[in-house]
């Protein structure tokens, strides 16, 4: 590096002297002659880029990064009831240890033997989710819940030949969004149409009847979520998935999986093809890049010709009683298969599944069974002592973990300004979203949330009420 | 230089299923308090019945060292980029990812997403900046936003705009992109998802380049835009980018620029210039952010002026020296991705650009271009190797193993299993269709020194000795890995494979 006089930790060939010799046995005098054989001058920069000033000492730097996030507020600071797709929940220390593993960290695309472990991770967490959803089938994870149920519900459209997809109006609406520009199409009329189902306003569920009345011979799929956007459980799982059946629809539903230990699989009710977010089993917030979305399915060779995902099967090796693993029909993938491949594929989020699949196995059958109860009892807990204060009301029974809090005589703008005042994160507000709610906030309570920090918000927004 | 007598880690590690214990566990989750619980009651009461969970899912019971032995394990036997000399995976640019940017990006594991904006102003600072400040000047584009979270995202969201964007033109009809071989598979797989009919490009025998007139002749009325990768991942320039942008653009379409892996040209050639009207750079590539065995990752897409309105929401805008989250963008696609991307991401890249300024990444990529010089100038010199298609190479370039082939029996896949008992990672081969014979894509990028190219090439030569010797020991590869070759998968089986437990128990759960 010409202007400290030294080279770069992070460029050992920035020496000069190896440069140089570098360049001599390639027969060039200078990088910038070989550019210029290699790029037509017109295009060539030719000033020095305008960047601010480096700071090549790791101290230097660590001190500049720090002194502008650490002004930043995070949830170890503050109480955040804040959920709505993001959820904090506690991350058992193993989960951090793995996830930062240099060979974990910083693999990408290796052999299945020199990548070994991997595989096998990528496989586990294939296998551990399957138990908690009921399926056979999953692959490597994708970005998050909305590419996920935009995967899934493209792969219902393939499956069935038909081109409307249900869903209904208490679904995320960002996850809405990101359904809606999977299903559109730069080919006028072959997009997927995009049809809303009604909420029971009584009940916050899919409206049964409505649906019943929209599905038809021309409905692909019916896209549901359990717990739905704002924490209803959906009771009528079954009915949902019936109905689509009979019109020869297929059920497609999104699941958290930390409810997964107290709520029944999807595959309980009739769901074909499962989808939902991985972030919850041990997957830090990072600001919402802990996102991690995951498809799965009963393992029957329609179904499993129609992933986008990469899907990690097992084998055996010519070890007997070795273990290998390679991709199952991986000519399906856009790496194979580009314009002619199910969806598309590419980098997505392995790592998180990695992590997760720690999760799922410190956990086990009881625990992740125990961790639901303490969220269904703490939200409840939560949700009980905000219904009791005046101005207060909680519309939805039968949730897990969220739940959407109405305020009258007063904004959710205006009571989470109180409440940040005293250092906690308001429920998110759904006064944007979700209208005929009026002026609702979504709140979250989970394990990691305590008894006092509870009693704590009670006794916030009873005064902010008052 | 020697190679090294390597042995991969092999502990014939079990699926965690088979290590269960019944009564065992890692973890306890907090319980409620008993306050709580008195005035509750029982959980499962708290669930409608019809959807109470009967029977309890079939996860292991291990205690808390066995679990974390047995990912130890899985991990020791995964030759991650910070253990060996990844120069062979290219397109991939397999940079070192400064570890105390790892301390940096978990300072915002603890943030919500959602959290009010007065409370992320750090946050949303770096990611003003590092859009504003240095991938503009990199660039040379207007706007950038974080919001793909992998490259191949980053060229949906670019479809998607170049969808919104003629639908607003009211040229609806513009249904075609083209793109060429060489470019990233994504360049075809995403804008089809969007809808669009994908028309490729092939090369020229001489040059490895599609040529001009093949474009003239691609484009028309129905032209969407282009989805192009340069340098192609062959790592040939195309010298005539500005005329093809500028054709494209004649018939009414739009430019999208794959930089996924941008390292030999940043400070040297710009999007800008080259007549794009939207890019992508990959964070987790070219811009030092882990790779994670394959995410998550970040793609930063950039755009003109032009295009601007159609940006992913939300956009993080400036205003009176505070960083706002901008939703009330008409034109906008929407979203991609729920809240802001993979930021931590962002973060790392930014710290990364920090710590090297302008003379810092001009000279990553200075030095990224001259260390393929010298890979070139010793892979030439081996036998069996060959390099189609003239010309110098930027960052990486794609050669052919078919003479090998030809003459020993053993292609690419062999050698890429017996180039891993020597400590060396599986060399990248190419994407679909193998144009190029027996590839493989080297990429030596500026985290690589001069000893390790050499290793690299000693390691590659040794196989390719051993094959010209000895075939069949390169053929029954690996020796000395973590496991040994898998002959017959059954992973196009549909009565074989299994991508679970519960199904190769049920498939072939005799044959343990």
């Amino acid at each position: 590096m010409a202007k400290h006089g030294r080279p770069h930790p992070y460029i050992p060939n920035s020496v000069p002297e190896v440069k140089r010799e570098m360049l001599r046995l390639v027969g060039a005098e200078s990088a910038d002659d070989l550019y210029r054989e290699m790029i037509p001058e017109r295009l060539l920069m030719g000033r020095p880029m305008r960047l601010p000033e480096a700071l090549p000492d790791e101290l230097g730097l660590r001190r500049h990064v720090e002194s502008i996030l650490g002004r930043d507020v995070t949830t170890d600071d503050y109480v955040s009831f804040l959920g709505a797709g993001c959820w904090r929940h506690y991350v058992p220390k193993v989960c951090d240890v793995v996830a930062g593993r240099s060979e974990f960290l910083t693999a990408y695309a290796g052999g299945s033997h020199s990548d070994l472990g991997r595989y096998q991770a990528n496989f586990e967490f294939q296998s551990l989710i399957c138990e908690l959803l009921g399926m056979e089938v999953s692959g490597i994870p994708t970005y998050d819940w909305g590419a996920a149920a935009g995967n899934s519900v493209r792969m219902a459209a393939r499956l069935t030949g038909r081109r409307r997809v249900l869903v209904p109006r208490n679904v995320s609406p960002a996850r809405l969004s990101i359904m809606r520009n999977f299903c559109a199409s730069a080919q006028q009329s072959a997009g997927l149409e995009v049809e809303e189902v009604g909420m029971d306003p009584e009940t916050g569920m899919v409206d049964i009847a409505d649906l019943e009345s929209r599905l038809g011979e021309d409905a692909a799929c019916v896209y549901f979520e359990n717990p739905n956007y704002l924490g209803v459980i959906e009771a009528g799982g079954a009915e949902i998935s019936a109905l689509a059946h009979s019109a020869g629809a297929e059920s497609v539903c999104g699941v958290d999986p930390i409810s997964l230990g107290v709520l029944a699989p999807p595959s309980d009710y009739g769901v074909d093809i499962a989808c939902g977010e991985a972030q919850p089993l041990g997957v830090h917030m990072h600001a919402g890049g802990g996102s991690c979305g995951f498809i799965a399915s009963r393992d029957e060779v329609r179904y499993v010709a129609e992933y986008p995902l990469r899907l990690v099967s097992v084998a055996g090796t010519s070890e007997p009683g070795e273990y290998g693993f390679g991709q199952a029909l991986y000519e399906r993938t856009s790496y194979m298969a580009r314009e002619n491949a199910k969806d598309w594929v590419g980098t997505t989020t392995a790592l998180w599944g990695i992590t997760a699949a720690v999760y799922m196995s410190l956990l086990g059958p009881e625990g992740i069974r125990e961790v639901g109860e303490t969220i269904l009892q703490k939200s409840h807990y939560a949700a009980g002592l905000m219904a009791e204060i005046p101005g207060v009301k909680v519309p939805f029974k039968g949730f897990f973990k969220e739940f959407p809090v109405t305020f009258t005589g007063t904004t959710v703008k205006d009571v989470n300004k109180w409440l940040l005042r005293r250092r906690m994160l308001g429920g998110k507000d759904l006064s944007g979203e979700f209208p005929a709610l009026g002026q609702s906030a979504l709140y979250c309570v989970t394990e990691v949330h305590t008894l006092e920090q509870i009693d704590a918000l009670g006794e916030a927004l009873r005064e902010a009420l008052a | 230089m020697r190679v090294r007598e390597y042995h991969a880690a092999r502990w014939s590690e079990p699926i965690i299923h088979e290590l269960t214990s019944p009564g065992e566990r890692g973890f306890i989750p907090p319980e409620a308090e008993e306050k709580i619980r008195a005035r509750v009651g029982e959980a499962s009461e708290l669930v409608p019945a019809s959807m109470r969970r009967r029977e309890k899912p079939g996860l292991p019971e291990l205690s808390q060292a066995q679990v974390l032995r047995h990912y130890l394990r899985l991990s020791q036997m995964t030759l991650g980029m910070e253990l060996g000399i990844d120069v062979g995976v290219g397109t991939c640019t397999m940079k070192y990812s400064p570890k105390v940017n790892e301390d940096l990006a978990q300072m915002i594991a603890e943030v919500h997403p959602e959290q009010p904006e007065e409370t992320i102003q750090g946050l949303l600072q770096i990611l003003y900046e590092f859009g504003d400040v240095f991938l503009r000047e990199i660039s040379g584009m207007n706007a950038f936003n974080f919001q793909p979270p992998g490259g191949s995202a980053g060229a949906y969201n670019n479809a998607l705009m170049m969808r919104r964007y003629h639908q607003v033109h009211g040229e609806p009809w513009r249904d075609e992109i083209v793109t060429t071989i060489f470019s990233h598979p994504c360049d075809a797989a995403c804008p089809a998802t969007a809808g669009y009919k994908v028309l490729t490009l092939y090369p020229d025998s001489e040059t490895g380049l599609p040529d001009t007139e093949a474009l003239k002749e691609a484009v028309g009325p129905r032209t969407a835009g282009c989805f192009i990768t340069n340098p192609e991942d062959t790592g040939i320039f195309n010298k005539q980018i500005d005329e093809w942008t500028g054709i494209v653009h004649d018939a009414g379409g739009l430019c999208s620029y794959d930089q996924a892996n941008a390292n030999a040209i940043m400070g040297v050639t710009r999007a800008r210039e080259a007549g794009f009207d939207m890019c992508f750079f990959n964070l987790h590539k070219t811009f030092s952010s882990p790779h994670g065995s394959s995410g998550p990752g970040s793609a930063a897409i950039g755009v003109t002026e032009e295009l601007e309105p159609y940006l992913p929401v939300p956009v993080i805008v400036k205003r009176r020296r505070r960083y706002h989250l901008d939703y009330e963008r008409p034109l906008s696609i929407g979203r991609v991705r729920d809240f802001m991307g993979n930021v931590q991401a962002v973060v790392r890249s930014y710290a990364w650009c920090m710590a090297l300024g302008a003379e810092g990444i001009r000279e990553a990529a200075e030095v990224s271009m001259i260390n393929n010089q010298y890979l070139s100038e010793k892979l030439r010199r081996i036998r069996g190797v060959s390099l189609p298609f003239g010309g110098r190479r930027l960052d990486q370039a794609r050669w052919s193993l078919a003479k090998l082939k030809d003459e020993t029996g053993v292609g690419v896949q062999e050698v890429n299993n017996r180039l891993v008992d020597y400590g060396v990672q599986s060399m990248f081969t190419s994407h679909h269709p193998w144009l190029v014979p027996e590839p493989f894509t080297p990429e030596p990028c500026e985290t690589y020194s001069k000893a390790d190219i050499d290793y690299w090439v000693e390691a590659l030569e040794t196989v390719i000795e051993e094959a010209y010797a000895d075939p069949e020991l390169v053929k029954a590869a690996p020796h000395r890995s973590s496991n040994h070759n898998v002959a017959d998968g059954g992973f196009d089986d549909p009565a074989r494979w299994a991508m679970s437990w519960r199904a190769y128990q049920r498939k072939r759960g005799d044959e343990r």
